[in-house]
């Protein structure tokens, strides 16, 4: 046998379903801390429209996290 | 670069040796009865629930019980916290409704930030909302409240319309944009705003709990020449998590309390 997985596979798949939104909300901070660099006197709406895209990024990151419990019983 | 592979070599190699480092699970989220015989729920997470609770109507209750003109002691410590709800959670998404709604974002945002720093706190450590219960219980509380606000103020038929047909898109993508909305908004919705609180604080807790017992592990209970390095380098990340867990705790307890205020925006006002 050349490699063997022990362990839980869903470790694996939380793993994967965290690239997405990693790449995700790197982008919206990224971008966020750009657009405050350039226009520093609309901190508060740039600073409220980051945060929302962040949440809602976030959330398949969560997903992943929990899809293993919701699909045990399945 | 040789304390990663130790690191990696001693979780992976722990299970083989009896008695040899185990990482924690999710069984450190289950706790006993307080005392025996104590009724199945009453455990540290209800208890530290509860407390939360009577410190928040306490501290509230100081503050702004008797509140004068000029603010003194407790007060300003209330208004502060008040004012930063008021203008950086409820006023960017109510608008003019802001006032109405301050009691329960105020309410919210405190609770939520004093289960979450119940995770730091010397001793009692364990955060209240890394039990999905409780999360929940707001989340549904919001949930009920959205879709009876929003059949209220645009009518049974016109907040499902206003829900599923956005303005300003082309007509055939509602084809696509139409189910989505309505799953996004009635389904996941509640579901990630739940789940997020709840996911941010067991992850954090199992991170500090991992961290802690490398550190005690190396260095108290298996003490030796080749693993105290490591024991001291995970106390040491220990504090540095502790400190990401601060933030995250806070940051987590305004974006609660932030969607809490969006879901109703969007209820009382059609379009956003």
């Amino acid at each position: 046998m050349l490699a063997e997985v022990a362990g839980n596979v869903t470790a694996i798949g939380y793993g994967l379903a965290a690239i997405g939104p990693g790449i995700g909300v790197g982008i919206i901070f990224g971008q966020g801390v750009q657009a405050i660099a350039r226009q520093p006197e609309a901190y508060g709406l740039i600073r409220q429209n980051m945060l929302l895209g962040f949440v809602l990024t976030e959330a398949l990151a969560l997903i992943g996290l929990v899809a293993p419990f919701i699909f045990q019983g399945l | 670069m040789i304390t990663p592979t130790l690191l990696l070599a001693g979780i992976s190699l722990a299970p083989a040796e009896p008695g040899g480092f185990h990482a924690p699970g999710p069984e450190i989220f289950n706790f006993p009865p307080l005392w025996a015989g104590a009724p199945a729920w009453l455990t540290k997470p209800t208890l530290l629930a509860m407390l939360s609770v009577v410190i928040l109507i306490v501290v509230m209750w100081g503050a702004f019980a008797n509140p004068k003109l000029v603010p003194r002691g407790l007060q300003n410590v209330g208004e502060i916290g008040y004012m930063f709800v008021r203008d950086q959670v409820a006023r960017p998404f109510l608008g003019k409704d802001t006032d109405r709604f301050m009691p329960l974002l105020v309410s919210i945002f405190f609770l939520v930030l004093l289960w979450n720093v119940m995770g730091v706190i010397p001793i009692i450590q364990f955060p209240v909302a890394s039990h999905i219960a409780f999360p929940i219980v707001l989340a549904a509380t919001i949930y009920v409240m959205r879709i009876y606000l929003g059949i209220k103020y645009q009518g049974p038929i016109g907040y499902f319309k206003n829900m599923m047909f956005p303005p300003g898109v082309p007509k055939p993508v509602y084809i696509l944009l139409a189910p989505i909305e309505l799953l996004s908004n009635l389904i996941l919705a509640p579901f990630t705003h739940a789940v997020r609180l709840f996911a941010n604080m067991f992850a954090g807790h199992m991170i500090l709990a991992f961290f802690s017992l490398v550190g005690f592990y190396f260095l108290f209970e298996n003490f030796g020449l080749l693993g105290a390095p490591l024991g001291i380098l995970g106390t040491l990340v220990t504090i540095a998590m502790t400190g990401l867990e601060i933030f995250i705790q806070y940051l987590q307890a305004f974006l609660f309390a932030m969607l809490a205020a969006m879901y109703i925006g969007q209820s009382l006002h059609a379009e956003h």
